[in-house]
């Protein structure tokens, strides 16, 4: 075999090895798909009414629901990257990660099967929201091609905070550090246009939720969805994704590579 | 692989480590034959686990040259992660899956293919008598096991070259016995062995030849009787009762050597039942009574006390490698 032959073989073992650990520890696959719909139900039903009077149209809870399932798929996401920051922080932990260590076998592997990992684990769960959405009502007028570029612009942004958890995962000294990082993901949402339009906000608030990296994707998924104009925000969040990708990827590396030459205490 | 028979199974020379200001390994020199087992004997923070750290490429040398089976540890890191096996202290196993999972991954990541993959766990389960526990998750397995699966796991890859950091460690005496006889085995098919060890009984017992390990230098190194020969031997100890039975005792046994505050006397001694009847017949026909007799032989403290001048002290752990330490 070649060598990419065997990065590819040892990735898809590590890959098999992170959808056991899934399977193994249901509770934490199960929390982090749960919250993104204990969230949906509270926001349509609790919220849905007031929030959806504010978008000035007649059906106010069903306009709500159309306009904030794009937010709740971005929660989705970061819901399902501080598993991932959790599982890398406790692989570290584990004697294990030595032992692969000193085998020859493609280095970045274990990283790689946890990123193919949680990206499955975050699709599925998007495929569930979506699910529970229409069963709430949620109506798109979008054909299968933006709905197909929607997933696709999700997918790659949740390529990219995957990677970034995985670097978070790393860095964490504790398993609980790695588990609270993460948190900030779950508020950017908020702090963005996925529950709420950001026009209606403060003046400093509104620039930044503005110009950070949840709000384009957001914008551009609801775009597809709604089948409306997307405009300059897809290109906003490709590019957002990629950047996100590369910083965090490399960070990655560098640090499971630091880990192997000096082992702090 | 014929071709490298020749070369020993390890050969590490003038090896240096330090962490921050600490030297922690001071120019080591190390070989064993292929199929040898060389035991490294120390103290907690003598090094022995930096050592294994760096030939098993898991940490890099300050300096030195270090081959394995003929492969270079600095220029041909992942030849010799091919050809070695390493067991650690603390236990490198997945605890969500069941042991037979933990065989296969193994297998995977050698890229057995699925058929020769599935014969070996089944024959490495088999041999280290876990085929009842085959599909139990490890959260169910004793440490006697887990300690087997350990090193079964790193038997998957049939490695030529095996590092065992303190294999029995924490064991109970008979899964003890259990580890030496696998290892035994081991070196009789050709493997070459080192392993690293705080007890004298278990390096005499299994190594070849045995380097003793102190403050990061080797300070003594040689086969297990010829270290012995440089360990002054046994001694018996007598209590007595009052001090004046002692002062008897030491006029009458000129190369003893007394303990007034313990009321002890240190006589040297070679072990024999003879020599032994020989002085408790002298000290009943000088009609001085013993209390109490204990038998000394010689451990891991003389051989210390005779290679270094100094006794083993449990030593703060230096070693910044055995993170594991600090967090089980």
């Amino acid at each position: 075999m070649t060598t990419l032959a065997y990065t590819l073989a040892d990735s898809w073992v590590m890959l098999r090895r992170n959808l056991k650990h899934q399977l193994r520890y249901p509770s934490m696959t199960l929390m982090l798909i749960g919250i993104p719909i204990v969230l949906l139900l509270l926001f349509v039903y609790v919220f849905g009414g007031q929030l959806g009077a504010g978008l000035g149209a007649h059906e106010g809870r069903s306009a709500y629901l159309d306009y904030v399932v794009p937010g709740l798929l971005l929660i989705t996401v970061a819901s399902a990257v501080q598993g991932t920051s959790i599982m890398v922080a406790m692989d570290m932990t584990e004697g294990i990660v030595d032992r692969f260590r000193t085998m020859a076998i493609a280095r970045a592997s274990v990283l790689t099967g946890h990123v193919l990992g949680s990206l499955i684990q975050t699709l599925a769960g998007m495929v569930i929201l979506i699910g529970v959405a229409f069963g709430l009502g949620f109506h798109s007028s979008a054909g299968p091609l933006p709905w197909l570029a929607a997933i696709g612009i999700l997918a790659l942004f949740a390529f990219a905070l995957i990677w970034l958890a995985v670097a978070l995962g790393l860095a964490a000294k504790t398993v609980e550090t790695a588990s609270n990082t993460p948190m900030i993901l779950l508020l950017m949402v908020f702090l963005g246009s996925g529950f709420v339009q950001t026009k209606t906000m403060p003046g400093g608030l509104r620039q930044f939720a503005e110009y950070q990296p949840f709000t384009p994707v957001a914008d551009t998924v609801r775009g597809l969805l709604t089948d409306a104009a997307v405009g300059d925000h897809a290109i906003a969040a490709i590019a957002w994704s990629i950047g996100i990708s590369v910083v965090a990827y490399l960070w990655a590396i560098r640090l499971y590579n630091r880990r192997r030459a000096a082992e702090p205490k | 692989m014929t071709g490298q028979t020749s070369a020993p199974g390890i050969a590490a020379r003038d090896v240096c480590k330090s962490f921050g200001s600490h030297l922690v390994l001071d120019k080591v020199n190390l070989s064993a034959d292929e199929g040898s087992i060389l035991a490294l004997l120390g103290p907690n923070g003598a090094g022995k686990t930096t050592i294994v750290r760096i030939l098993s490429t898991l940490i890099s040398s300050d300096s030195g040259s270090m081959h394995i089976a003929g492969r270079d540890v600095v220029t041909d890191p992942d030849g010799v992660r091919a050809v070695i096996g390493v067991t650690g202290q603390f236990s490198a196993v997945d605890n969500l899956l069941t042991g037979a999972e933990n065989l296969r991954l193994m297998a995977d990541l050698r890229h057995l293919g699925r058929e020769a993959g599935q014969r070996r766990v089944a024959e490495l389960l088999e041999q280290f008598d876990l085929t009842h526990a085959a599909d139990k998750l490890l959260s169910t397995y004793s440490g006697g096991m887990r300690r087997r699966l350990d090193l079964a796991m790193t038997l998957v890859g049939q490695p030529r070259v095996i590092f065992l950091d303190e294999p029995t460690t924490g064991l109970d005496p008979r899964s003890r016995l259990t580890m030496w006889q696998i290892i035994r085995d081991l070196a009789a098919a050709g493997v070459t062995i080192l392993l690293t060890t705080q007890y004298l009984d278990e390096a005499d017992q299994l190594a070849d030849r045995i380097a003793v390990l102190d403050q990061g230098r080797i300070v003594a190194e040689g086969t297990p009787a010829e270290l012995k020969s440089r360990v002054p031997g046994g001694h018996v100890r007598l209590h007595f009762a009052d001090p004046r039975l002692l002062h008897s005792a030491s006029e009458l046994l000129p190369a003893a050597a007394p303990n007034q505050d313990q009321l002890v006397l240190h006589v040297p001694a070679d072990g024999t039942v003879d020599s032994l009847r020989g002085l408790l017949d002298e000290l009943h026909e000088a009609r001085i009574s013993v209390e109490r007799l204990t038998i000394h032989t010689p451990d891991l403290d003389d051989v210390f006390f005779a290679v270094t001048g100094s006794h083993v002290t449990d030593q703060p752990d230096h070693d910044p490698t055995s993170r594991g330490a600090a967090q089980r």
